[in-house]
């Protein structure tokens, strides 16, 4: 199993880069001749917590294998919306939904999903580093056991792919028993980043995942981001207009529950098409 | 901007004596002030006194009754060979016996109210029907363990409804080879039921608070994963939770040492000259290993009954005799407290959020 | 407004790999399901026991169960309550009940006199007043004081207040008879018994009273004598109230202090010096001995339980209602 993960993944890695090579341009933020499936796409998705609605009319339209950043101020939703993705809102009481998410064309809110089962394919990275009160190995290895996979040799393979991955296993290769609590800051984030792959996700949802961690711990997490997004699908919340600048594709602006301009995130940068994005992003309030 | 050069000097010289006056001025001490604070900080330290004064008494009356020939002997007639012996057994049984029912249910109940429950009038009636249970007098518990576990509501009595519709009088049933009387009657085991039921608020309450203490973080990050919400509590939320758990029941097994009238209701005895299950040392039982499956099916005695007994009693040297048991029971609280703070700081230095 | 950059439809030359996202049944879903079941019941266990308090108080008392006339069936409601004497297990039978509740109520009002200023006054002192090491070394002396078992406290009171407090000063010095197991010694003892829970029920009350409200009466030139008695006590009252009731109903639930102190006279008497008798210590004096279920002897114990346990089951509400009013204009 832990073998046709790794293999899995390697397959994505080189079926990427040969497209990649194909169409002559690595670039993902190139003016559109990256032709790519859609990984995630919500339509009309108006979002209440209680009697007050924190979403309006959301549709966007998300590429695999792509960054894709959601900027705008606090409040502005860009949180709930991304959390809307994997459902963790179904744990907060009194929150509901209307309009359409789907994953690869599937609604993912019908009866007949199963919420556990689309975590799994999700996955989800917080804003403060979550690792469990357990050591480095178990961290990691606690997804690929809740799936049923118990063969330690198994669980090691992952862990150690998984850790390679989020680019800290030559930090912790030789305290895989130490407690997660003792890593530094930006050494447990890239932990639950290794955390969030063990489960063998397609997409990776990240909440301001850099905001609580120094530069330099910051500019890591931005390179792992760069690397991971060859096989898997980003999307990630921030606060920071230079960090969606430097990793994201595409760039999503929220202000107020709306979703006000969502493009290439070159396009959005330089030339904003709404005069509110404008004013976001050349700092004039926010 | 007005720099202090600017500001007009003569205004600033004359010292208005007046104000000087009023701030530079002690007001007047009220001797209801001095009287007021001096009362509330005796009342305080009165509890320190009120302390001493109590163990020193208990102490003092203990003089001569406390050793160890009280400590490993059966009651007596006689002051000076009574021991506690029995009562000793009788409430390690009773711990034993009652955390086993009620640390299941309680801990079951706790992740129910505050992992899985949703607030709906079900829920906070729950919520409320708590807390007054926790406020319930505990002789009322005795009470309900004497009709529905000692008695059974006269179910299995002559003529009753068992004995109607069975044919027979039933008087035990056999499980496992393990005799149980029906109705239970005052066995050991009865009382420990009485007394899951009056300790499962406490330990419901304590668990909850426990699980409160643990992060939602730790609950998304587990979920987001794909956990389902058992497999977040069980691998993740329970372990966090349990030196906080392990805290609120050490405390309530003082609570269980100490209770005495319910377990009177019930028929816990006074004057015991027998161990649970006749193992009364290690001898025993590796001669009579059963008695640990007979134990909670036959008599029993806890030590603040057999203190109750002694204070009762006619002869005033077993006033002595009380005194000894009250200073053993006061240490094995002591004991349990300890344990308790030990292993709250023990985990609060590991587990930072 | 949203223009997707990429609008070509699906034309990766790999299919996509196929979503497994359909619930199944599974017996790790079933799992799930009877272990949230079976939690569900753990908790509301909690209500049956309330439930099954009531009906074994009511079924021995007023319901007619299994044949037998309940106990207001042999005794008026009337009589239950008017009537002084109570002597069930003479031949010359008696069933008033006030005599008990009477001195029930006397041994928790003097608890309450010693008990509620003591209390109060040490939650003031330790939430205004003192410094923190000073409550480092008070609140576990008021923890292991409410953890102390019932039975030691009868002890103490038997021991050592009635002979070296009591009946010295009303004895020696004033020349009033007293009772070798009285009201007033196990009334004191009770006092200090609900002191702790007094104080730190009225502290978190106290401390919840915000602290603008405390910095608005010294920004007036308060001194801390007016601050805490004319500005944190008022807006804390509610709080303090609800300890009080709280505390009643610990004090007249309470059973081995009076079983051991008080006595075991049930006598209709005011006088704090004589022997009398509890609902409580009647409960635990009678049933300890055999009584054969049926009889009316039998019966009186749920009777008199039942009377005990509406009157602390209503001040215990009262004061979870009054509490949450009271939490709720500071929260």
């Amino acid at each position: 199993m832990a073998k046709a993960f790794t293999n899995l993944m390697n397959d994505r890695a080189a079926a990427e880069r040969e497209k990649a090579g194909a169409s002559g341009s690595p670039d993902a933020g190139g003016e559109g001749q990256i032709v790519r499936r859609m990984k995630v796409e919500t339509r009309k998705l108006n979002f209440f917590y209680g009697p007050s609605q924190a979403l309006f009319d959301i549709s966007v339209q998300i590429p695999e294998k792509s960054v894709t950043a959601l900027i705008g101020p606090s409040g502005c939703g860009k949180s709930t919306f991304l959390r809307t993705l994997n459902r963790m809102n179904d744990i907060v009481e009194g929150a509901r939904h209307t309009g359409e998410i789907l994953l690869e064309g599937i609604n993912i809110d019908g009866p007949e999903i199963d919420v556990v089962a689309l975590r799994k394919r999700v996955g989800m990275v917080f804003q403060k580093s979550t690792p469990f009160p357990k050591s480095i190995f178990e961290n990691v290895a606690f997804g690929p056991r809740l799936t049923g996979v118990s063969d330690r040799r198994e669980l090691e393979e992952i862990v150690s792919t998984c850790l390679k991955r989020a680019a800290l296993w030559e930090e912790v290769k030789n305290r895989l028993t130490d407690s997660a609590m003792a890593l530094s800051g930006g050494q447990q984030q890239r932990l639950c980043i290794a955390r969030a792959l063990a489960t063998n996700p397609d997409v990776l949802l990240m909440d301001e995942p850099a905001s609580a961690l120094d530069p330099a711990s910051t500019s890591r997490i931005e390179d792992l981001i760069f690397e991971l997004k060859e096989n898997y699908t980003i999307i990630i919340v921030t606060h920071n207009m230079q960090q969606a600048a430097r990793v994201s594709d595409m760039t999503a602006f929220f202000y107020q529950g709306h979703l006000v301009e969502m493009g290439q995130t070159q396009q959005l940068f330089t030339k904003p098409r709404e005069k509110h994005t404008e004013d976001y992003i050349t700092g004039r309030f926010g | 901007m007005i720099s202090p050069a600017d500001m007009n000097p003569p205004t600033s010289t004359v010292v208005n004596n007046e104000l000087r006056q009023a701030l530079t001025r002690k007001s007047a001490v009220r001797p209801a002030e001095v009287a007021f604070s001096f009362l509330c900080k005796s009342a305080a330290w009165s509890s320190l006194g009120i302390l001493c004064v109590l163990v020193g008494s208990v102490m003092w009356k203990s003089w001569g009754y406390l050793d160890w020939q009280f400590l490993t002997s059966f009651d007596s007639q006689r002051p000076e060979l009574a021991g506690i012996w029995a009562g000793l057994l009788g409430t390690t049984w009773m711990i034993f016996l009652t955390f086993l029912t009620a640390i299941p249910i309680g801990v079951g109940a706790a992740v129910y109210l505050e992992e899985y429950a949703r607030d709906v009038w079900f829920v906070r009636f729950i919520r409320i029907n708590l807390s007054n249970l926790a406020g319930v007098p505990s002789i009322v518990y005795g009470i309900l363990g004497l009709t529905v576990f000692v008695r059974m509501f006269d179910l299995f009595a002559r003529e009753a409804i068992v004995a109607r519709l069975t044919g027979h009088i039933v008087e035990a049933v056999v499980i496992l080879g393990v005799e149980i009387p029906l109705p239970l009657g005052t066995t050991l085991a009865a009382g420990a039921l009485t007394m899951s039921l009056l300790i499962l608020p406490v330990i419901i309450v304590a668990t909850q608070e426990a699980l409160r203490a643990i992060p939602p973080s730790l609950r998304h990050a587990s979920l987001a994963l794909g956990a389902t919400r058992w497999q977040t509590v069980r691998y993740q939320v329970i372990p966090a939770a349990v030196p906080g758990i392990m805290t609120g029941i050490i405390l309530s097994i003082s609570r269980v040492i100490g209770e005495t009238a319910p377990l009177i209701v019930v028929g816990a005895v006074g004057f015991a000259r027998f161990a649970p299950g006749k193992i009364g040392s290690l001898s025993d039982l590796a001669h009579h290993p059963g008695g640990l499956l007979e134990a909670p099916f036959g008599k029993y005695t806890v030590m603040p009954v057999q203190i109750f007994n002694w204070v009762g009693q006619a002869r005033q040297e077993f006033q002595g005799v009380a005194a000894a048991g009250i200073l053993v029971l006061l240490g094995l609280l002591m004991l349990m407290n300890g344990v308790a703070i030990i292993i709250r700081n023990r985990y609060q230095k590991k587990l930072r959020w | 407004m949203v223009e997707s950059l990429v609008n070509s439809p699906d034309t990766s030359e790999t299919p996509p790999p196929v979503l497994k996202l359909h619930r199944q049944f599974s017996l790790a879903r079933l799992r799930e399901s009877i272990v949230e079941w079976g939690m569900f019941l753990c908790s509301s266990l909690s209500i049956l026991v309330t439930a099954a308090i009531l009906f074994v108080l009511l079924i021995e008392t007023v319901i007619p169960f299994g044949g037998v006339k309940p106990f207001f069936g042999h005794v008026s409601l009337w009589e239950f309550f008017t009537e002084t004497r109570w002597t069930p297990t003479f031949s010359d039978k008696h069933f008033g009940v006030l005599p008990l509740v009477c001195g029930t109520m006397l041994v928790a009002l003097i608890g309450a006199l010693v008990g509620l200023p003591l209390g109060i006054l040490s939650a003031i002192y330790l939430s205004e007043y003192a410094r923190p090491k000073t409550r480092s070394i008070i609140k576990p002396i008021l923890e292991i004081l409410s953890g102390m078992p019932t039975v030691v406290y009868g002890y103490f009171a038997l021991i050592f207040v009635t002979p070296y407090i009591v009946q010295p000063l009303f004895h020696s010095f004033l020349g009033w008879e007293v009772d070798s197991t009285n009201a007033l010694s196990a009334g004191i003892v009770m006092g200090i018994m609900i002191m702790p829970m007094v104080c730190s029920l009225s502290e978190d009350a106290i401390r919840a009273v915000p602290r603008s409200l405390r910095e608005a009466g010294y920004a007036l030139g308060s001194t801390k004598y007016d601050v805490s008695l004319k500005v944190v006590v008022p807006a804390a009252l509610s709080g303090i109230v609800a300890a009080f009731l709280l505390a009643m109903a610990r004090a007249i639930g309470e059973t081995m202090l009076v079983a051991i102190a008080a006595g075991n006279n049930p006598k209709l008497t005011i006088n704090p010096l004589k022997s009398i008798q509890t609902m409580t210590t009647f409960i635990v004096n009678t049933s300890k001995g055999d009584t054969p279920s049926g009889t009316i002897e039998y019966q009186s114990l749920y009777a008199v339980a039942l009377c005990l346990f509406v009157i602390t089951f209503t001040m215990n509400v009262i004061s979870h209602a009054v509490m949450r009013r009271f939490r709720e204009v500071y929260h």
